[in-house]
């Protein structure tokens, strides 16, 4: 791993940089960190969304004998950008006898989840943002809180379509948070550590892929991952808060501007982040492919790990899509019949069975 | 078919009408048409079909006045289908059907003054400015011991149903179509429909129109089955006129029937996977749908519009390149048909979705009449073309499609068969269009003879039939449709009970409803 770019020098010069300097104190050190972080995150996160929005758009066009966007910019590459500033100029208005607090609240909470999600995602070795020694127990802890935003958005809307939508987001999400997070917990006892740099390091080795490392249980881990993880992101066929033929919009149909602009945002992004932490967690995030083999290795690891994470994240993010404009909607009462009688069951053996596999030493060291 | 009507009183209506359905098994009711006429005074005309022998006979009754309000006692607990076909006539007419348990307007506002298809109506602006206010009720009027009209109010709702408007501004209602669903969670608990809103008045207007003219009105009632709606009208002027036509015409009537079928059909397994989320499918479908247009548009010069069919005949021939297109089609089309399946139709999830969902028995569809194939999904056999042949039908080889699963898999399984069975047709008929006049010249003025008539075709989604009741103008005295969609409607609340709000939009999407032939 010797060539694998660190990140952590970048950041270590910066904060000298500062510290010793230009001679700031620790506080005004790490708040003009704080500020710069925070901005390349948000500037990270609008920048990926408008990504996610193009490839969905161009992903699906393909899917269904269509182009896509051409029209505006080459290959409709400023297509986005021109929605994204409609909708930015768009006005805000509030449904008569909505409830404003929480119709106002929603939104931001829903961006919330999503941010603090997003900012878990290790970008490089070196590249956390978040890294705590209970990092996976506080991602979804943190990415949660989205479905409180949605549950308020349609509870607050004043509308009937909202209220049934509210009910089955609710119900869909916490559900699956169950399978979700047994799958992580899954792969956490084959990694011994819930710090996700600690996850991430634990894979760099040559087969070190947890996929590969914990075979069978891992593989089984990793699918049940995805659908519970589609199912959370609220995307097809799992789309039941939306459902746009029977709900219009669900809970966000009474929302304009940039209150309905955050939910779309959120959505994007949950995508990426189950898919990031998918690449993460299974895929060994930013560590690159490792053989075995001196000279393969050596030039693997000359790739940045940030193209390697990326790569991963967007493989799935594309695997996603697939799945989403291929597969009809199911209905919420078949939703709950997956997660309940098939997936959770499974994702609970399957963490006895890595279990045994661990305590047996059975894994590819 | 000339209708020769079997006349019943008030007095013996009811027990007259209970023993054609027991005795001599009429168990299908085709249609309720509304009548002014004109002495004789207000009256419905029955349309009864035998299932097992395909007999079909026709009932007149003319209402009794009681109070100054014209009555006729209810059909409703015979065939259940005439709940709405009644409040038609109650709306057009004002007649009221004793025992009929929600008479309540059915197309027209409510706050309408008078019956606009009675003789004597005059239209001007009839809408109050007020608030349209919706009543919660339906009336059901009887007649008590003395003899006096009996009003009692039933209520639709109780205090505490959650109900929610399905529509009539919806993705998935395929139009304006309002449905107001009281819920239970998830669950539909009741289901009442609210027609009208892209009512136009079609009927009302044919009775001022000449027959050419009435003809350019029938496009814009099911917008995908324009071809079959023009044929039926043709159909019933022409066999009222007794026009003899030349084989070409048939051949190509039959053949542009199908084509329009095909795009129908196409357009229903699109928009059923679209309902279901899977957009992908759709699209399939209507790339190929397009084919299709592509080929009737050089004959027709239409593509949604179709403007084919006139009085005697065509409006012009066949296009020089028509039959090679046609063959490229039909060569094209094939594999399409398997790759919905394989894309839609065979996944495990739409299979969860369309199974048992929506379900109605043989014997529900006969009593609703629920045609088309969304009867013949369970088991009825009720295909115009082969129970009362048309054209070429009688001539040319195809099955009729039966599935017997009573839900909507087995609707969509019945359109995807009748795709191949369309292109069966054509394929026969193609190579040997025979050569002739495409027109039967016709006089300039067309009087249609003294008389009552009517004619039905299988339309894609349900028989479509036109009554036409002449008294020898140059316009009807009255041309009265019976819509595909009205007694699809009419079944969706019996089918959807207990079943999800999914459901409610998988089953709409399964029977096959397009809502401007329901509201005409």
């Amino acid at each position: 791993m010797e060539h694998i770019f660190d990140f952590s020098q970048v950041t270590t010069w910066f904060h000298d940089l500062l510290t010793l300097t230009l001679g700031l104190g620790d506080f005004w050190a790490i708040l003009i960190e704080c500020v710069l972080v925070g901005a390349a995150v948000l500037g990270a996160y609008s920048v990926i969304a408008m990504i996610l929005i193009f490839m969905e758009r161009k992903v699906c066009a393909y899917f269904q004998c269509r182009i896509g966007p051409v029209r505006v910019g080459p290959w409709g590459l400023l297509q986005v950008v021109a929605d994204v500033l409609k909708m930015l100029i768009k006005e805000i208005f509030f449904v008569d006898k909505a409830d404003k607090l929480l119709y106002i609240v929603a939104p931001f909470l829903v961006i919330f989840g999503s941010v603090g999600a997003f900012c878990f995602l290790p970008w490089n070795r070196g590249a956390h943002i978040l890294d705590f020694n209970v990092g996976v127990f506080l991602l979804t802890a943190i990415s949660s809180i989205g479905v409180v935003g949605i549950f308020l958005a349609g509870w607050g809307s004043n509308n009937k379509y909202s209220v049934v939508s509210a009910m089955r987001s609710a119900v869909q999400m916490i559900s699956y948070e169950m399978s979700l997070c047994l799958c992580l917990i899954t792969a956490v006892i084959l990694t011994g550590t819930m710090q996700v740099s600690g996850i991430v390091e634990a894979q760099s080795g040559p087969w070190g892929w947890l996929i590969v490392q914990g075979h069978v249980p891992a593989l089984i881990a990793f699918v049940v991952f995805l659908i519970a993880g589609n199912a959370e992101a609220n995307r097809g066929p799992f789309d039941m808060a939306e459902a746009e033929s029977e709900l219009t919009a669900g809970h966000h149909t009474e929302y304009s501007g940039m209150g309905f602009g955050f939910f779309y945002l959120a959505e994007f992004l949950n995508l990426f982040i189950i898919a990031g932490i998918a690449a993460t967690v299974f895929l060994g995030g930013w560590a690159p492919i490792q053989i075995g083999v001196e000279a393969f290795d050596e030039v693997m690891q000359y790739i940045p790990g940030i193209v390697w994470f990326m790569g991963k994240a967007f493989l799935l993010v594309w695997l996603l899509m697939w799945i989403k404009w291929t597969f009809p909607r199911l209905r919420i009462d078949q939703i709950l019949k997956l997660e309940w009688k098939y997936l959770m069951p499974m994702a609970l053996i399957n963490l006895v069975l890595m279990t045994v596999v661990v305590a047996l030493g059975l894994y590819i060291k | 078919m000339k209708l020769e009507f079997l006349s019943f009183d008030f007095e013996k209506f009811a027990k007259e009408m209970q023993n054609l359905k027991d005795q001599k098994g009429f168990d299908f009711l085709v249609t309720i048409v509304g009548e002014d006429f004109g002495e004789e005074g207000l009256g419905c005309v029955y349309i009864l079909e035998n299932t097992n022998t395909h007999e079909r006979t026709s009932v007149k009754t003319i209402a009794k006045v009681v109070d100054g309000e014209s009555v006729i006692p209810t059909v409703t607990n015979l065939w259940k289908g005439a709940d709405l076909l009644e409040r038609e006539v109650f709306d057009f007419l004002g007649v009221k059907f004793l025992g009929h348990p929600d008479m309540r307007r059915l197309f027209l506002r409510n706050d309408f003054q008078g019956y606009p298809l009675r003789k004597d109506f005059k239209a001007t602006n009839e809408y109050t400015l007020e608030d349209d206010q919706e009543p919660d009720y339906g009336l059901e009027y009887s007649l008590d011991k003395d003899g006096k009209l009996h009003v009692k109010e039933n209520r639709l709702f109780t205090n505490d149903d959650y109900v929610v408007n399905i529509g009539p501004q919806h993705p998935s209602t395929h139009g304006v179509l309002r449905l107001q669903t009281v819920l239970e969670g998830e669950t539909v608990k009741r289901v009442y429909p609210h027609l009208g809103y892209i009512h136009r008045g079609i009927e009302k207007m044919w009775e001022s129109m000449t027959y050419p003219q009435t003809l350019a009105l029938t496009d814009r009632l099911n917008y995908l089955c324009a071809m079959m709606q023009r044929h039926a009208l043709v159909g019933v002027i022409e066999e009222a006129m007794e026009v003899e036509l030349t084989d070409r015409i048939h051949y190509i009537r039959t053949i542009m029937d199908e084509l329009q079928r095909l795009d129908s059909h196409l357009l229903f397994t699109s928009c059923c996977a679209q309902d279901l989320g899977a957009l992908t499918a759709f699209l399939y479908g209507m790339r190929d749908r397009e084919h299709v247009l592509n080929v009737m548009e050089e004959t027709t010069g239409g593509r949604l519009i179709q403007n084919y069919y006139r009085i005697g005949g065509l409006q012009d021939d066949i296009d020089p390149n028509f039959v090679k297109n046609v063959k490229d089609l039909i060569k094209y089309l094939r594999p399409m048909i398997q790759e919905y399946m394989d894309v839609f139709g065979n996944n495990i999830i739409t299979h969860n979705r369309l199974e048992n969902v929506g379900p109605m028995s043989l014997e529900d569809c006969i009593n609703y009449g629920v045609t088309g194939p969304a009867g013949r999904a369970s088991g009825w056999k009720n295909d115009v073309r082969k129970n009362h042949p048309y054209d070429m039908y009688g001539k040319v080889d195809f099955e009729q499609c039966l599935e017997t699963s009573n839900d909507s898999m087995g609707r969509y399984m019945v359109h995807i068969n009748e795709m191949y069975q369309s292109l069966n047709i054509i394929e026969q008929l193609i190579d040997n269009i025979p050569e002739g006049d495409f027109y039967v010249k016709q006089k300039p003025i067309i009087k249609v003879p003294e008389g009552q008539w009517y004619f039905s075709v299988e339309g894609a989604a349900g028989e479509f039939g036109v009554y036409l009741d002449s008294k020898g103008d140059k316009s009807p005295y009255r041309m009265k449709m019976r819509p595909m969609g009205l007694s699809l409607v009419g079944a969706l609340d019996p089918m959807l009970r207990g079943q999800k709000i999914a459901d409610l939009v998988t089953t709409g999407a399964a029977i096959d409803i397009v809502i401007p032939d329901i509201d005409r």
